[in-house]
């Protein structure tokens, strides 16, 4: 892993140097042994506080959506195949100019939990090594995404009935506390003015009760159909450890079957629900 | 809809609110202005009978339906929710309904996976003509729902604490 560290830090500085971008998103030493967190580098002498192995799992391009790289007129950023996606998707939607993000790509063997455990979307990459950026550091890694690991939570689910359901997301939402950490962390959820902040009318309800919990969460879940790009950091986020992948997995297997569409794979095709066909599925529309 | 005229059905239907012993469906049907509207307007304006247990909210378009207005009602303590508007190539607006059927088959998945019984929600094309379909599509819902009952789950979730 640190040739990758040394690539990074070399192209972050040159970058910075020649001014090519104003910052580079990357990860540093967090305060613990086990972790990391995120830095923003402004300066060439800075580079060598950038990092890569194996507890980068934070997705950076969530910074994009907000100050200051947002307003920033160049920046670099440092990206896994996975967080590539992220932006794919910001692409798609014009919420991010190619122009401005200078990505630099690392591959990735995968990357670890909190706990040490490896997460579904490291079982299911298939972009180990990034096919989309500007530079890349580190050898070829090869995907081999492991059959059904994706989806394997949702069979659990499918094979209750509504019922069973029912009390199963009763129980695992009435932790939620609001917090909205699954919210900030996306990448994907850009809007500047979230539904749940709206009051008037109150769609959805603010205090951490069953009735707005299950609001919110549906309609966080429905807001990134067929956005989602399953970077798992929502469910990284929360702090009450809600199954939120779950429910956006579930969304990712209702676009692929309906729509044949899988989101962050091309920045030339459209989101599915910015885009209809005439013969879409009309069987279930009496 | 004579069976509904009249104050004594409206106050026997307070009490059927109120009451657990003679409970009746609660419907929600959101409606386009354009194509399912006018149909259940026929329907009126026809003299044809369906069961009143249907509240009748109309939107401009079905592609102006937003799923919160779905989980609105039923916060509010719908039994069943209808969505209803144009057949394919009759959208007033040309394209609201195509957008609208593309949310729809995301959201009927999302609230399967959200343990929504989905006996409950349905969806419908009914055109401006079709107030004989309107009314098949109300009185069969409503037998559905009857035969359902509450909506016990989401009550309880609603009214704790």
């Amino acid at each position: 892993m640190s040739d990758r560290t040394e690539g990074i830090r070399e192209i972050a500085r040159k970058w910075l140097g020649d001014g090519t971008v104003e910052a580079v998103v990357g990860w540093e030493q967090g305060t613990y042994k086990d972790k990391t967190s995120p830095v923003l580098i402004r300066t060439p002498e800075e580079a060598d506080r950038l990092l890569f192995n194996e507890r980068c799992t934070n997705n950076l391009m969530t910074y994009l959506k907000r100050e200051p790289v947002r307003g920033m007129e160049k920046v670099g950023i440092v990206a896994k195949g996975c967080d590539i996606k992220a932006l794919i998707g910001l692409l798609q939607e014009s919420q991010v100019e190619r122009e401005k993000v200078k990505v630099i790509a690392v591959t990735c063997p995968g990357v670890k939990k909190d706990d040490g455990t490896v997460p579904v979307k490291c079982r299911a990459c298939d972009v180990n090594t990034p096919t989309f950026y500007d530079e890349i550091v580190g050898e070829k890694v090869d995907s081999s995404p492991e059959p059904g690991a994706r989806f394997e939570g949702l069979e659990a689910l499918d094979a209750m009935t509504p019922a069973e359901r029912f009390r199963f997301w009763r129980g695992e939402l009435d932790k939620c506390i609001r917090c909205y950490a699954c919210r900030q962390v996306c990448p994907l959820c850009i809007c500047s003015r979230c539904i749940a902040e709206k009051n008037q009318p109150q769609w959805v309800e603010t205090s951490p009760h069953p009735r707005g919990n299950f609001s919110w969460n549906l309609v966080r879940a429905y807001h990134l159909a067929g956005r989602c790009v399953e970077c798992e950091a929502c469910e990284t986020a929360c702090p009450v450890n809600i199954p939120l992948m779950l429910l956006n997995r579930a969304m990712a297997r209702t676009v692929k079957g309906a729509f044949d569409y899988e989101a962050g794979k091309d920045p030339e095709t459209q989101p599915p629900l910015r885009a209809f066909n005439l013969d879409d599925d009309n069987s279930f529309i009496l | 809809m004579e069976e509904s005229h009249g104050t004594e059905a409206g106050t026997e239907r307070v009490d059927q609110e109120t009451t657990a012993t003679s409970w009746e469906p609660r419907i929600v049907a959101f409606i386009c202005n354009w194509c399912t509207y006018t149909g259940a307007d026929l329907a009126g304006t026809s003299r044809m009978k369906y069961p009143p247990y249907v509240r009748v909210i109309k939107i401009p378009c079905t592609g102006r339906f937003d799923p919160l207005f779905m989980i609105k009602a039923f916060e509010r303590g719908a039994d069943g929710v209808l969505v209803s508007g144009c057949h394919p190539g009759d959208c007033h607006y040309t394209a609201g309904n195509y957008n609208a059927r593309r949310k729809y088959t995301v959201f009927k998945d999302l609230l399967a996976t959200l343990g929504i019984d989905m006996d409950r929600v349905r969806f419908s094309w009914i055109s401006a003509s079709e107030g004989g379909k309107w009314v098949d599509t109300i009185k069969h819902f409503t037998e559905v729902i009857r035969g359902k009952g509450p909506f016990r789950e989401y009550r309880e979730m609603i009214d704790v604490g």
